[in-house]
């Protein structure tokens, strides 16, 4: 083999990395809070009395499971253009991302919900809890609880899924790689130090939402021992 | 002169259709024969074996399918080997599939109970015997609803294939999105046929779990 590594001129752009790892990191956080809001609501929407509310809910999940991220993500970015509301790539990009994980979330979100056993949501209406006070301190809390390791894997593959969002050039990460590739004609190096950025990112992410995990649930308890 | 939508579109859709469901199948039994050894490398007796597989699965869960595709394209290339797309394709959604699916099927494996190795120890079956025999066997019933349900996410996967110039479903619908210019129309389209092919694979699986009555909140990608 006659191919020499060179990895100096790919690290000499370490600036536009930065900033490109950073764009994914706002991008990330944009789409985990808003997908988190969407989730919950969904998954409390799925369960409600109301038919037409329940069966939207389970349309919008099985419509999105059931479709690629580039796709949606093509559709957000190029069917507003097309009707006339020309949005930023960086808007559409989390648009498409919000639209995307809120329905991995309400199906999280609901396994979580479904596990509080009734006899909980019961005792705390015998109390007089106010429908709200039931939801926020009966069901969702120990339900998100009960989700959180499975929650923050989303959020990991979610943040991994934002490279997506390069296709309709988003200035992430992976744009950046694409730029710098095609600048300097080491395509190789490029993506092995992208893919090691992305790598030191899953990392910090698992390591905060570890951290996260400690001070939100201060209750120590095995998982899955009754809650 | 525009052209609007067309049958020939409609075909030519169709055939990214074929290959989408062709990489697919190569992305499956690739995976699925790579990711058999890591689950089975996870779970041996010999430390070294179980820390490679291990650090294998972390390397390429915590890097984007995108990175891999670009790194299997690019990354062979310069060793001189002018790799056809579907190969690049192919080969990084094996590696892709291999992580998660081993890690999958590792689960399953363990989720036998502790009493059945117990027993085929007592039994003086040997390693291979009491794997292929006992375990395996029960393993399989526990890996089928999550095996279906992953079988989701290579088909939609497989649309990054599009980055790497790989005409399947994804690619063909900007190929004809860039010549009549009718995003909603195209990409519904192809969201549509994305539908028709994901939405039995998630049908079956559920209605498999049910059977089984596992329940576990399942983790997905895009």
């Amino acid at each position: 083999m006659t191919y020499k590594f060179d990895f100096a001129s790919v690290l000499a752009q370490w600036p536009l990395f930065l900033h490109g790892a950073w764009l994914t990191i706002k991008l990330s956080l944009a789409a985990t809070l808003l997908g988190l809001l969407i989730g919950t609501l969904c998954a409390i929407g799925r369960g409600s009395r109301n038919a037409f509310v329940a069966r939207a809910c389970a349309t919008y999940v099985e419509a999105i499971r059931n479709t690629p991220l580039l796709v949606q993500i093509f559709l957000v970015y190029f069917g507003l253009a097309s009707v006339g509301l020309k949005v930023p790539a960086f808007v559409a990009a989390v648009l498409a991302m919000v639209i995307n994980v809120g329905a991995y979330t309400t199906e999280i979100m609901r396994a979580g919900i479904e596990s509080i056993h009734r006899s909980q949501i019961e005792a705390a209406e015998c109390l007089a809890l106010s429908r709200a006070q039931v939801y926020w301190h009966v069901i969702l809390r120990p339900a998100m609880e009960r989700v959180y390791p499975a929650l923050t894997s989303q959020f990991v593959l979610l943040m991994l899924a934002t490279s997506i969002t390069s296709q309709i050039s988003a200035e992430e990460l992976t744009a950046i790689a694409n730029r710098v590739q095609s600048d300097t004609f080491r395509s190789f190096e490029t993506y092995a130090v992208v893919a090691v950025f992305y790598l030191l990112l899953s990392l910090m992410m698992r390591g905060l939402f570890w951290a996260a995990g400690q001070a939100l649930f201060t209750r120590r308890r095995k998982l899955g021992t009754p809650l | 002169m525009s052209v609007s939508f067309n049958a020939n579109h409609l075909q030519f859709l169709l055939q990214g259709a074929g290959w989408t469901l062709m990489l697919s199948l190569i992305a499956f039994v690739g995976g699925g024969l790579v990711g058999f050894v890591v689950a089975l490398c996870r779970i041996s007796p010999l430390k070294p074996l179980r820390w490679v597989s291990m650090g294998y699965v972390q390397l390429v869960q915590g890097t984007p399918l995108l990175i891999l595709m670009f790194l299997a394209y690019f990354g062979l290339s310069i060793l001189g080997l002018t790799l056809p797309a579907i190969v690049a394709a192919g080969l990084s959604m094996t590696i892709y599939v291999s992580a998660y699916i081993g890690e999958i099927w590792r689960g399953c494996i363990q989720a036998v109970p502790r009493t059945q190795w117990e027993a085929a120890e007592c039994l003086a079956l040997s390693r291979v015997q009491r794997m292929a025999l006992v375990v395996l066997p029960q393993a399989l019933r526990i890996a089928t609803p999550p095996t279906v349900g992953f079988m989701v996410q290579i088909v939609k996967n497989t649309s990054l294939a599009s980055v790497v110039g790989f005409i399947e479903l994804a690619r063909a619908g900007q190929v004809v999105n860039n010549s009549i210019f009718e995003p909603f129309l195209v990409y519904m389209l192809v969201a549509g046929l994305y539908f028709l092919l994901c939405f039995p694979l998630s049908w079956w699986s559920r209605k498999l779990e049910r059977r089984l009555m596992v329940v576990a909140p399942r983790l997905e990608t895009a």
